[in-house]
C-alpha cells in the first residue's frame, strides 16, 4: 500500500498549510486509529507546528488538536496532489 | 479478559464511557464520591476503577471504564472496554462526551449505540462550549439518537442530579434496540449475508449483536474473527468466517478501498449529519487564538519549549524529593522509636530477646519501610495530576517525543525515567500515564537501571574510600552506566517481546484546563492507598523474612557468618569470584541490599563489626577490596535486583509474576555480567 507518486502526504504539508485527506496508506493498527481519531479521507487537516526538535507534528482535524510523528504522517496522502 | 466477577444481581450496574481529557473521572468522582475502589483488570496492566452510587435508597455499582477513542481491537483499553459492555452487560452506560469537541466523540457514541448499549449522554463541559460560542441543542442530539441527553458540568457539578435520575430511570425501561446506520446499498448487502448466517447459529447469536458482529467481520476486526474461529464445534462458524473473507474481498473490488475505511467514513458521515442538525451555530471558521493556542505558542515554542519542560521537570523532582525527605525520615524515625519502645517493653515484661528483635526489626521496622514511600507518592501524584488535568503532559510528550523516540521509547517515557534517579516506585508508578502497553512495559522494566537516591551512599561510600581523588567521576560513571544500559535493553526488550505491537504516537493535545482540587486530592488518595494494599504486604513479608534470615538460629550475631544469612553468603559468595569480590560479606550486603539499597552500607559496617559509621574503616582494613573489585562491587549494586519495594510495585503495575520475575531475573544476570567484565577486562588493561 504505497503512496502514489507525485502526491502529497501530511508530512510534505509546511506549518499553516491545509490539506484534504485523500486515502491512509497506514498498516492496520496505525490506520485504525488515526481513523478513530478523524483522520478519515474527506477530512479536513491543517498544520499547526511542530515539536522544538521538529517532530513530531501537530495539526488541527475536526476541531481539535492532534499530534502525531512523521514517520506516522507520511501515510496520510493529501490533497491537492 | 473482560468476564469480570459479576456483581450480586440485585446490585445494578452503571459504567461510564468517553474519550480521553473529557472529564470522565470527574463525573465518576461526582457519583461516587469517595466510595471508590482502585484495581486492575484481570492479566492486563489496565487500571480498573470501581465505586458506589448511593441514590434514594438503593445501591449501583459504577464502574469507570478506560478512556478510550474507539473500540477496536488492536489496544488493550478498548478491548476492554468493549467485552465490559458485551458480556457483563451494565445496565446503563453513561457516555460523557466533550461538548466543545462533538464530532469527534460522537464517534465512541455511535459504536457504544451500534452495540446496542443501553446509552445515557452526558453532555459534558456545556460551559466551556457556551464561552466558545457552540450552541448544542440537548433535545435535538436526543430526539436523533433516541437515548436521554443531559447537558453537565462536571467540575461544578452541575447536571449531575439528572444525570443520575436519567440513568436510574433508563435502567428500567427497556434495553433499547442497537443504532442502525444506512451503510450503503452494497455494504448493507453483505451485512444481510452476514446476519443471516449470525442468526442460524444460536452459540454465536446469543453471544454477539448479529448487525454489530456482521460489521466487525466487515472491518476484518482480528479479535472478534479471533473469537469467532474458536467456536470450532459449530460448523457454521466456519461458514460465517468464510462468507465475511468473501464479502470483504467482493466490497474491496466493487468500491476499490478496503471495507474498514468504508464503514469508519460512512460512520463520520452519519456523525457530521447529527453535528449538522443539533449544533445550531457552529464556532467561526476565522482563525481565534484561543488561551490554549496562546500558551501553547511558548511552551512548545521552538526555542523555549525544551528549556520550559526541563526546568517544570526538574521543579517536580526537587519539590517531590525534597519535601518528600525529612517527612519521610520523621516517619522512620517514629517507627524506629516505636519499635525501640515496644521491644524495651518486651524486655522488661520478660519475654525472649529474639522476639524482641522480631518486634523491632521485623515488625515495626517493616511498616516503616512500607511508609517512607507514602510521603514521594503522594507528592508526586500531586503533581503529575497537576500535570494531567492541566494538560501540560500531552505537550512534555510532544516536545520530549523526538529524543525519546530514538531510544525506542515515547515521549511521555520521560518523566518515568528521570522520577527513577529519586526513587524508583514512585517513578514506576508514574509510567500509568503512558497508554501504550508495550510503551508502558518497557520503562516499568528499565526504569530499576536509573540510579536512585538510596543507591547514592553506598557509591559515595566505596568511592570516597578507594577513589578520594576521583570521587565524582566515578559516581557520574555510575548513573552514565545506568542510562546507556536502560537504553540498550529497551531496544533489545522492544525487539525481543513487542516486536509486532505497533505504538502510535497520534495522540490528543488537550485544551489547557484548570485542574480542580477535588480530583488532584483524589488521585494522591488512590495511589498512596494502592500502593500500601498491594505493595505493602509484599515488602512487610520480605522485610520480615531477611529479619528471620539474619537473627536465626537464635543466639547468632546479627547478619554473622554463622547466621542464616552469613552461610546464605557463604553459597553465594564464589559465584562473585569472577567480579571480584567472592566473600561472603559482600554477598550478605547485597541479600540486605533487596530490602533497601542504603542497607548495604549498614549491613557492610555490621558484617566487618565496625558498625554503619566506620562502614568505610572496615571495608578498608579487611583486606577484601581493590579499587578494581569496589568499583566492580558499585556496578552490581547499581544494576542487580531492584529493592523489594520496586519490585512489589512492578508486580502492581505489570499485573504479572511473571514480568516481575523476569525484571528480577534481568536485572540480576546483567549486574553479574556487567560487574564480571568490569572485573576481568580491567585486569587485563593492568588495573587492580
Amino acid at each position: 500500500m504505497g503512496i502514489k507518486e507525485g502526491c502529497k502526504t501530511l508530512k510534505d504539508l509546511q506549518k499553516g498549510e491545509r490539506g484534504k485527506v485523500v486515502r491512509i496508506a497506514a498498516p492496520g493498527p496505525l490506520r485504525r486509529r488515526l481513523m478513530d481519531m478523524g483522520v478519515v479521507p474527506g477530512a479536513e487537516i491543517t498544520v499547526e507546528g511542530a515539536a522544538p526538535l521538529g517532530d513530531p507534528i501537530e495539526v488541527t482535524v475536526k476541531g481539535y488538536h492532534l499530534t502525531l510523528r512523521r514517520e506516522e504522517a507520511q501515510f496520510i496522502e493529501v490533497e491537492p496532489c | 479478559m473482560g468476564a469480570t466477577v459479576k456483581s450480586r444481581p440485585e446490585i445494578q450496574t452503571i459504567a461510564l464511557a468517553g474519550n480521553l481529557n473529557v472529564g470522565k473521572t470527574c463525573i465518576f468522582n461526582a457519583l461516587t464520591g469517595a466510595r471508590q475502589y482502585v484495581g486492575n483488570w484481570p492479566g492486563v496492566t489496565v487500571e480498573k476503577k470501581e465505586g458506589r452510587l448511593i441514590h434514594e435508597g438503593r445501591t449501583y455499582h459504577v464502574i469507570d471504564l478506560p478512556g478510550t477513542y474507539s473500540l477496536s481491537a488492536y489496544s488493550e483499553d478498548e478491548v476492554i472496554a468493549r467485552n465490559y459492555i458485551l458480556f457483563d452487560k451494565p445496565h446503563v452506560v453513561i457516555n460523557v462526551v466533550d461538548a466543545t469537541n462533538l464530532e469527534r466523540n460522537l464517534y465512541l457514541t455511535t459504536l457504544l449505540l451500534e452495540m446496542g448499549a443501553n446509552v445515557v449522554m452526558a453532555l459534558n463541559m456545556m460551559d466551556e462550549a457556551q464561552q466558545r460560542n457552540i450552541e448544542i441543542d440537548p433535545n435535538r442530539l436526543s430526539q436523533l439518537l433516541g437515548i436521554p441527553v443531559v447537558p453537565t458540568v462536571a467540575t461544578r457539578n452541575q447536571g449531575i442530579k439528572e444525570l443520575i435520575a436519567r440513568a436510574v430511570e433508563r435502567m428500567a425501561a427497556p434495553s433499547p434496540a442497537p443504532l442502525k446506520i444506512d451503510y450503503g446499498k452494497d455494504i448493507e448487502g453483505e451485512i444481510e449475508k452476514l446476519q443471516e448466517l449470525i442468526e442460524k447459529t444460536p452459540v454465536i447469536k446469543d453471544r454477539y449483536p448479529s448487525r454489530w458482529l456482521a460489521l466487525k467481520l466487515l472491518e476484518g476486526d482480528r479479535r472478534v474473527i479471533e473469537e469467532i474461529k474458536e467456536i470450532k464445534w459449530d460448523k457454521n462458524a466456519e461458514k460465517i468466517l468464510i462468507q465475511a473473507e468473501e464479502s470483504r474481498r467482493y466490497l474491496s473490488e466493487l468500491l476499490g478501498d478496503d471495507p474498514e475505511t468504508l464503514i469508519v467514513d460512512r460512520r463520520y458521515g452519519f456523525i457530521a449529519g447529527l453535528v449538522r442538525e443539533a449544533v445550531k451555530k457552529k464556532p467561526g471558521v476565522e482563525k481565534r487564538l484561543t488561551l490554549s493556542d496562546k500558551i501553547d505558542a511558548i511552551v512548545t515554542h521552538r526555542y523555549l519549549g525544551l528549556p520550559i519542560f526541563l526546568v517544570a521537570m526538574w521543579a517536580v523532582f526537587e519539590l517531590t524529593f525534597r519535601l518528600a525527605e525529612p517527612l519521610s525520615e520523621w516517619l522512620e524515625e517514629a517507627f524506629g522509636w516505636l519499635g525501640e519502645a515496644s521491644a524495651g517493653w518486651l524486655a522488661s515484661m520478660g519475654a525472649p530477646e529474639i522476639l524482641a528483635s522480631f518486634v523491632k526489626d521485623g515488625l515495626f521496622g517493616g511498616v516503616g519501610a512500607v511508609l517512607v514511600f507514602i510521603p514521594p507518592i503522594f507528592l508526586l501524584f500531586f503533581f503529575i495530576s497537576l500535570l494531567e488535568d492541566s494538560g501540560y503532559m500531552a505537550r512534555g510528550a510532544y516536545v520530549m517525543d523526538r529524543i525519546m523516540h530514538s531510544f525506542g521509547l515515547h515521549g511521555k517515557s520521560f518523566i518515568p525515567m528521570l522520577l527513577g534517579f529519586g526513587c524508583n516506585v514512585p517513578a514506576i508508578m508514574a509510567t500509568r500515564t503512558l497508554e501504550n502497553r508495550s510503551d508502558r512495559m518497557i520503562t516499568i522494566l528499565i526504569n530499576p537501571l536509573m540510579s536512585c537516591m538510596a543507591r547514592l551512599p553506598v557509591y559515595l561510600l566505596f568511592a570516597m574510600t578507594f577513589f578520594p581523588e576521583h570521587t565524582g567521576i566515578v559516581v557520574f560513571s555510575l548513573y552514565l552506566l545506568g542510562i546507556l544500559l536502560a537504553i540498550l535493553m529497551g531496544r533489545l526488550f522492544r525487539a525481543l517481546f513487542f516486536k509486532g505491537e505497533v505504538a502510535p504516537f497520534v495522540m490528543e493535545l488537550p485544551p489547557y484546563r484548570m485542574p480542580t482540587a477535588k480530583s488532584v486530592l483524589i488521585h494522591m488518595w488512590d495511589r498512596g492507598s494502592a500502593f500500601i494494599r498491594k505493595a505493602g504486604t509484599i515488602i512487610l513479608a520480605v522485610v520480615i523474612l531477611v529479619w528471620a534470615l539474619a537473627n536465626l538460629p537464635v543466639g547468632v550475631e546479627y547478619a554473622s557468618e554463622e547466621s542464616w544469612l552469613g552461610q546464605l553468603g557463604s553459597v553465594f559468595a564464589p559465584l562473585f569470584q569472577p567480579a571480584g569480590f567472592g566473600h561472603w560479606q559482600a554477598a550478605v550486603a547485597l541479600i540486605t541490599g533487596i530490602l533497601a539499597k542504603e542497607a548495604v552500607v549498614g549491613t557492610l559496617g555490621a558484617v566487618y563489626g565496625v558498625g554503619e559509621e566506620k562502614a568505610h574503616v572496615g571495608i578498608l582494613e579487611s583486606g577484601h577490596w581493590t579499587p578494581l573489585s569496589a568499583y566492580a562491587f558499585l556496578v552490581m549494586t547499581l544494576i542487580y535486583i531492584p529493592c523489594v519495594a520496586t519490585i512489589a510495585v512492578i508486580r502492581r503495575e505489570t499485573n504479572s509474576w511473571k514480568w516481575t520475575a523476569f525484571a528480577v531475573a534481568y536485572t540480576l544476570v546483567l549486574g553479574w555480567i556487567t560487574a564480571v567484565l568490569i572485573y576481568q577486562v580491567g585486569r587485563l588493561l593492568g588495573f587492580s
